[in-house]
């Protein structure tokens, strides 16, 4: 009889122990796919600057045709970081690509200020604005990014979460940072 | 920009906490709520259903009693119901909020685009609000059912940066689920005042006639009773609107101010914006009542909101300017 009732305990032990662990392993999954997410949305926005790029140096072409050679910058600056793959195992080579493309975006709008046709142009006007739209879009994904790495790494290293993490091979994240100097030098772009 | 997006994580909030045990507790104070609001829709029409029998038998009243519970509880979920999937456009509706589309403010899509990226949430509707008065909110079901409102007046006085903290504010109370909260609390209890109305009304139309009528003693009696019921119903409706402001605590407020600069990590945009807002005296007449005010970044009724000499009393639904921008302050050094 008490065998029965010990055995029983055990088990319930066991059942809620078990609960616990995956319970523990979702949020680590959970926390994971965060991750990920926060990655590809980076992704997201460096496309739509990718994207809008075109635009821009044909917009400024109109006007400022002999600034040929900050606008072949600004065209190999953005085929160069096109050309570099956005996964995690490149990502310090993405950053750097990144970092020379918005330097030569920002020798570009120092550029235009010298044409105040070109800086009254409607097109143009718009195109700034979803520039540095982007401009922040991107800081501020990388932002979240950092912040969904953090909780991830707080629950992956702390106990008792640290248990499912090992047992499971959870990998460490990296942090997003600005590795490259002269990205951290870079030119504000701003057009207030 | 870039880089100093980057900076160390600000500790915006107090203490440990995050804005993840804010939405569990947003969560759980919501799913209070309607059950509250339904177990009083159900004893109103308790209430009504045994004075609409008064002066019967003793059982037929607990059978009238029994059947407007019932009734009324049916219509309270229906209400529910309708404040879930219904409240945040009728609120819009109700400020007349107009929705826009990114053609036509290319400036505030890219910033709301920016804070709900930090945050890494869906993108929300936008919306304004055709007034002269300065205020914005936020309402919907949960992150993907958001929308934000911003009145055109406050559009065109801020600075970008300002901008940028008054939408993470409202962005704050999306992730925090706060508007989860607030929208079930301004439409039920709008419901329940509506719906007490609409019985006093009738009630008042019921007793001119049984007056006409004069008959006999039994339905004197009833009559009493209505009264006394529509004078205790007259009372709980503003009763009610007094308790949407004070349950929705002011810490909400100063929450989302802290998860504002979480999300942008730069306290002197909001507290710009703050400013700005408190020296408007101008009450938003139109788009805000009783009912909605809790849900504004500035409470819209007051008359007279200086940033001096303004005292935080029980009854009032937003915390003193004042100590809302010392707290962001404190948060540069």
């Amino acid at each position: 009889m008490s065998g029965l009732v010990i055995g029983i305990v055990i088990a319930g032990l066991f059942v809620v122990v078990l609960f616990w662990f995956i319970a523990m392993y979702n949020v680590l999954v959970r926390k994971r796919i965060d991750c990920d997410n926060g990655w590809s949305q980076i992704d997201v926005q460096l496309k739509r600057r990718y994207d809008l790029i075109p635009n821009l140096v044909e917009t400024v072409k109109g006007y400022a045709s002999h600034e040929r050679e900050t606008l072949e910058a600004v065209i190999s600056a953005r085929n160069q970081a096109v050309a570099v793959s956005s996964d995690a195992a490149h990502a310090m080579e993405k950053g750097k690509a990144e970092g020379a493309l918005t330097m030569a975006l920002g020798r570009l709008l120092a550029v235009a200020e010298a044409y105040p046709n070109l800086k009254a142009d409607g097109s143009f006007m718009k195109l700034q604005e979803e520039l540095t739209g982007t401009e922040n879009k991107i800081g501020f994904a990388r932002q979240h990014f950092n912040d969904v790495v953090a909780r991830y790494e707080e629950s992956r290293q702390t106990f008792p979460t640290t248990i499912v993490a090992a047992l499971f091979a959870f990998q460490k994240r990296d942090y997003f940072t600005v590795e490259n100097e002269a990205e951290r030098a870079a030119p504000k772009v701003s057009f207030k | 920009m870039q880089d100093e997006q980057l900076r160390e994580r600000i500790k915006a909030y107090p203490g440990t906490l995050t804005y993840i045990d804010l939405i569990r507790k947003n969560k759980r104070e919501s799913a209070v709520l309607v059950v509250l609001m339904i177990l009083l829709g159900g004893v109103i029409g308790c209430l009504i259903g045994g004075a609409i029998a008064m002066g019967a038998t003793r059982e037929d009243m607990v059978v009238s009693a029994a059947i407007g519970f019932g009734a009324a509880l049916v219509v309270a979920c229906l209400g529910a119901l309708w404040s879930w999937f219904g409240g945040s456009s009728a609120i819009l509706r109700m400020s007349g909020a107009v929705e826009i589309t990114r053609e036509s403010d290319l400036e505030l899509f890219n910033v709301v685009d920016e804070m709900r990226i930090a945050a890494g949430l869906p993108m929300p509707r936008v919306y304004l609000i055709p007034e002269t008065a300065l205020n914005a909110f936020a309402t919907g079901r949960d992150p993907e059912h958001a929308a934000v409102a911003i009145t055109t007046a406050l559009r065109q006085k801020l600075t970008r940066d300002e901008l940028q903290g008054v939408i993470a504010h409202e962005v704050a109370h999306i992730r925090h689920y706060d508007i989860r909260f607030s929208m079930l609390m301004a439409t039920m209890v709008g419901l329940i005042v509506f719906a007490c109305d609409a019985f006093l009304r009738g009630a008042r139309h019921g007793m001119v006639r049984g007056a006409r009528r004069s008959s006999g003693k039994n339905e004197g009696a009833a009559m009493v009773v209505l009264f006394v019921l529509a004078m205790v119903l007259a009372l709980i409706a503003p009763l009610l609107a007094r308790v949407i402001q004070m349950a929705y605590s002011r810490k909400r407020e100063y929450l989302a101010d802290a998860g504002a600069v979480e999300l942008t990590r730069n306290p002197l945009g909001i507290a710009g914006a703050l400013r700005k807002l408190a020296d408007d005296t101008e009450p938003l007449v139109e788009a805000a009542n009783r009912g909605t005010a809790h849900m504004f970044i500035m409470n819209p009724l007051r008359k007279c909101r200086r940033s001096h000499g303004e005292k935080s009393s029980l009854f009032s639904s937003h915390p003193p300017v004042s100590e809302r921008i010392a707290r962001l302050m404190a948060l540069t050094r």
